[in-house]
């Protein structure tokens, strides 16, 4: 008989840490060329500094609606989408940032998109929390938790179809093994949507791998006080007759010598995969999130396990090229400063792009627009009906 | 700077001009020997669409081995194998989902409710990622699924499943609803629905599969927003849609009896409304009775008569009437189903008000 798990722990009870991975243990991702890991260490600065310039913005009142950032997590994206092929479909949820950034789209696009102007990756349209890259691959990111897990779960389903029963991609190219990633937060465990999705990626042999950013909180229930089993979370995954791992999110190098051999079974064997993927974040929820539900102390204990500084210690102390360390010291100034001009220049960017025309209000309502779609006088994409 | 998609992809485009020629050729003759069920006519026009592309599939519960619930996509199996007619589980939700991904990636899911009553556990998916998708995604990604099932009551089922969801579905920008009431048009329109590249909720109704009409062999295309005129008369104008057409007729033959003639306009879809068919016959008329399946408060009735008095308040003679169901849950037992549903009386006594008959 199964027992109950042991007792939660109290919203405010304090939070260990997990057992860090030694560093320099490093398997896969050690034999990496420096540059590769000179970019990743780059893209999670670039996502920190990026979070922090729109945290100032949101504070002027330059971003609207909800703001959820990710600094803390930029490992998780970082390590993950690096194990893929630029072709491999993603999607997300509402902390989407990050994903989008180490996807490949621009500051600028991103930041502008913040702000509510036409030259945002969605127009304008999506917002902070929409956040959708045709050219990257990223399906976006969803406001509703856990809703995205059916449609990565689609994507990947459509990209095994495409190579089975097309023999040939959609867009008439050749096919190819694909896999696609359904990311989550530990908060979306509890949506009904994830199990009917996990349920048909067993059943039907979809090669979709649902990463839980475990950032151990939905807004303030710390993930014991939500989800059954929430020691082991791989339970879930056995439950759909998929492989689940527990991977430490704090490390990208670790990261990724346990994820990119999951990423190539799934790819090979065109199987589901889960992954607990313990993470943090630093910051409140949201932008107003006043964080009565942990203490300083714990948020503290995970600052100074941060991703960030542990790789940059590895490249610019342990890691040795040619005798000398990977990463001067200078270098990283150099591109902690490009970084921050890059960020910076997004902010201005946003600042004087144009806001959407008001007709674009009308459009991308429908691909195929006709008349008296609406009672309004007028309809979609802006054409005026014939009768007013 | 990411590159911005243009408004519609090039891929789209050539869809759409494809399916526009395809809508121009004039519709075949509905009369004919060729009878078939409306569950079959259903069957023929994803089968020939299948045929033609591969990125179709058929997925729901029980579609593939047990040759679908109500008998829609017999045979199907046989044919396209268990890659392309897939067997659920039962999560709406989920495959709901799944058809949305698979679409955005390039694939054209044609996806079966069993009843549309049971959609209402798949409303995230319907109503937020269906038809918004291209919006959010400032026009990157549509939604080209087609979800199509049973809808309405008729057969006892009671509260749960005799759902008519075209009150609710219609408020949400961003889909095409199809609302057939007999074979021919069933195929015509659903052949339609597979090929627009834009999400379809098509309601069929289980009470009408085994009806049965002349389907001509060939192929046809039934354009969206053209009421069909299917009685033709100068007292009254008559709208409704999908099943309830069957009951306006019969209401037609009655009142022609009594020297009463009245135009039924059969609108095949709700969005887009063909609002101009409805007013060149309230023209004439100067009367409109909406007989409508749902429930009657913020019903497609409501809106059909919202626009009329808009646009054609001048010419009404009287105010605008409806026949709904009634506003009650739907009942189990067979008189009171019977009393709740629209019907021939109930039309009838409508129009004759609307004359001042009564
Ligand atoms: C269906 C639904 N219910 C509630 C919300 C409000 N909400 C937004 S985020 C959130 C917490 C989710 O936490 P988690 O999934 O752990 O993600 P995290 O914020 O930690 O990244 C809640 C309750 C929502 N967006 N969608
Ligand atoms: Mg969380």
């Amino acid at each position: 008989m199964t027992q109950a798990p042991s007792a939660p722990a109290s919203a405010t009870a304090f939070r260990p840490l997990p057992k860090a991975a030694a560093p320099g243990d490093y398997g896969i991702s050690a034999k990496l060329p420096d540059a590769t890991l000179i970019k990743w260490l780059r893209d999670m600065m670039l996502i920190r500094e990026f979070e922090n310039r729109c945290a100032q913005a949101y504070q002027q009142a330059k971003i609207g609606g909800f703001c959820h950032l990710y600094i803390g997590q930029e490992a998780a994206a970082v390590g993950t989408i690096n194990s893929l092929n630029h072709d491999d479909p993603i999607v997300t949820a509402y902390r989407d940032h990050g994903h989008a950034l180490a996807r490949g789209m621009s500051a600028d696009a991103c930041m502008a998109e913040m702000y509510g102007k036409v030259t945002g990756c969605a127009k304008g349209k999506g917002g902070s929390m929409h956040m959708f890259d045709k050219p990257n691959w990223l399906f976006g990111g969803h406001g509703i938790v856990g809703a995205q897990t059916p449609l990565g779960t689609g994507l990947a389903f459509a990209a095994r179809y495409e190579w089975e029963v097309m023999g040939k991609s959609v867009t008439g190219g050749p096919a190819k093994k694909k896999v696609a990633l359904a990311y989550l937060g530990d908060g979306a465990l509890n949506q009904g949507a994830l199990h009917e999705a996990m349920n048909l990626a067993g059943l039907l042999d979809i090669p979709v791998i649902y990463i839980v950013e475990n950032n151990g909180y939905s807004m303030g229930t710390a993930i014991e006080r939500g989800t059954t089993m929430a020691h082991d979370l791989r339970k879930k995954a056995e439950a759909y007759g998929m492989e689940g791992a527990i991977i430490d999110g704090f490390d990208v190098m670790k990261l990724y010598d346990q994820f990119k051999p999951l990423v190539d079974r799934c790819r090979e064997n065109q199987r589901p995969a889960f992954v607990d993927l313990k993470t943090y974040r630093y910051l409140g929820h949201s932008m107003s999130d006043p964080q009565k539900y942990r203490t300083k102390d714990e948020v503290d204990q995970y600052k100074n396990n941060d991703s960030i500084d542990r790789m940059a210690s590895y490249l610019m102390n342990e890691r040795k090229t040619n005798g000398k360390p990977t990463l001067s010291e200078a270098d990283f100034h150099a591109m902690q400063a490009e970084l921050k001009d890059i960020c910076m220049k997004s902010l201005e960017f946003a600042e004087n792009s144009p806001i959407p025309d008001a007709s674009e209000l009308y459009t991308d309502v429908l691909y195929n627009p006709q008349p008296n779609m609406s009672p309004m006088r007028d309809y979609t994409h802006g054409v005026k009906n014939p009768l007013l | 700077m990411t590159t911005l998609s243009p408004a519609i992809p090039s891929d789209i485009a050539a869809e759409i001009a494809n399916l526009h020629t395809l809508l121009e050729k004039p519709l075949p003759s509905r009369e004919g020997s060729r009878v078939i069920q409306f569950r079959e006519a259903l069957r023929e026009a994803m089968t020939e669409e299948m045929r033609r592309d591969k990125r179709i599939f058929l997925l729901g519960e029980e579609v593939a081995q047990y040759n679908g619930a109500y008998k829609v996509s017999q045979g199907m199996l046989d044919e396209f194998g268990p890659k392309r007619i897939i067997d659920s589980p039962i999560s709406e939700n989920g495959f709901a989902g799944l058809a949305v991904g698979a679409a955005m990636y390039g694939l054209r899911p044609i996806i079966e409710f069993m009843s549309w009553s049971f959609s209402l556990v798949a409303a995230d998916q319907l109503l937020n990622n269906v038809p918004k998708m291209l919006y959010m995604s400032g026009g990157q990604w549509g939604c080209p699924v087609v979800f199509r099932g049973n809808d309405g009551a008729g057969g006892q089922l009671g509260s749960t499943h005799s759902w008519c969801v075209e009150g609710l579905y219609a408020n949400v920008p961003g889909v095409k609803i199809v609302i057939p009431s007999n074979p021919y048009d069933a195929k015509g329109l659903l052949k339609t629905a597979i090929l627009d590249p834009d999400p379809v909720f098509f309601l069929e109704s289980e009470r009408m599969l085994g009806d049965k009409a002349h389907v001509p062999e060939e192929e046809y295309y039934i354009p969206f927003g053209q009421a069909a005129l299917r009685h033709e008369g100068t007292d009254c104008t008559i709208v409704s849609f999908g099943r309830p057409v069957n009951f306006c007729l019969e209401a037609a033959a009655e009142l022609a009896a009594e020297g009463i003639t009245v135009d039924v306009l059969d609108m095949r879809t709700i969005r887009p409304l063909d609002i101009d068919s409805i007013l060149a016959s309230v023209k004439k008329t100067g009367r409109i009775v909406v007989v409508d399946q749902c429930w009657p408060f913020a019903s497609v009735a409501s809106e059909v008569i919202t626009q009329v008095c808009e646009r054609g308040f001048d010419w009404l003679d009287h105010q605008p009437l409806r026949v709904n169901t009634e506003d009650v849950p739907t009942p189990y037992a067979k008189n009171l189903e019977a009393e709740y549903l629209p019907n021939k009386f109930k039309i009838v006594a409508a129009v004759k008000k609307s004359l001042g008959l009564a």
